[in-house]
């Protein structure tokens, strides 16, 4: 791919700032946790940009190798996540954040 | 204008809508499937970065296993829409300011950050960033936390029937 690395950074930049701002704004839990994912996207992108960028001369494929791990632990993390979704609805009836302020089970 | 400019250009575009149509959609059955876009369009861009091992793992993994995890909570629970109007007036304008302060910060880092010059990045072999050089090296130099990550996903399975199952009340 013949561009500018910094072109692709700045992709990986706005991606993570929509997904900031998506925490921010939506009030529904699910969706907040998608915004998180779009953050780690955004992430593994500028990995994956240091990789091609800069690893052939240097580090080679540790960038691809760190984007891997960081894909397994999402799995990880949404499936705990999502559990605790199911279990706050099933005690509050509701998964907004706005409803959900107070830590009595 | 080469074509990769124009190819980048436009899947730039479609990434940023998709993220955008995401946060903006009122149900979140819709903002599940714009995040799959997204997850998709980002696949394409890793394939024109020589990551073929990593785009297809984004396709199986992100796009398919875990967003359909997510569809099906959300059509389990059915709480796909979402109230107008919340609790916090000031949310909206707090929170786009706050974006705009990170962008602004991101871009600063990046226009500064050393190394981020405006040069093409040099082309590399057919070798770079496939599967079998993906996998000598983890299974070499990153094998122990390869088998870190197995003892983390059973956790995590672990935890997930734990945090669902329902309790028996306790009678005496």
């Amino acid at each position: 791919m013949n561009i500018p690395a910094s072109y692709i950074l700045a992709l990986s930049g706005v991606l993570f700032t929509l997904g900031v701002l998506g925490v921010l704004i939506r009030r529904n839990a699910i969706v907040i946790f998608m915004s998180i994912e779009l953050m780690l996207n955004a992430a593994n992108l500028a990995f994956i940009t240091f990789a091609r960028a800069w690893g052939p001369a240097t580090e080679g494929l540790r960038g691809h190798v760190f984007v891997f791990f960081v894909i397994a632990v999402a799995a990880a993390e949404v499936a705990v996540g999502l559990s605790l979704i199911v279990s706050i609805f099933r005690t509050r009836q509701s998964i907004d954040v706005d409803d959900i302020n107070s830590l009595r089970g | 204008m080469s074509i990769d400019l124009i190819l980048f250009i436009s899947i730039a575009l479609i990434a940023i809508a998709t993220a955008i149509s995401m946060l903006a959609s009122r149900n979140a059955v819709y903002s599940v499937l714009f995040l799959v876009l997204n997850f998709l369009t980002v696949a394409a861009l890793y394939l024109l970065l020589n990551a073929a091992f990593i785009a297809i793992v984004q396709v199986t993994v992100y796009a398919g296993a875990i967003m359909v995890l997510f569809l099906f909570v959300i059509m389990l629970l059915g709480t796909e829409q979402e109230k107008i109007g919340g609790r916090i007036q000031w949310q909206m304008p707090v929170a786009i300011v706050l974006g705009l302060g990170l962008a602004a910060e991101l871009t600063y880092v990046l226009l500064s950050g050393a190394g981020t010059s405006g040069a093409a990045m040099e082309s590399v072999g057919a070798e770079f960033g496939s599967p079998a050089s993906i996998g000598r090296i983890l299974f070499s130099e990153y094998l122990i936390p390869f088998e870190i990550t197995s003892v983390l996903l059973l956790v995590a399975m672990v935890g997930a029937i734990v945090l669902t199952m329902k309790r028996k009340r306790e009678s005496r």
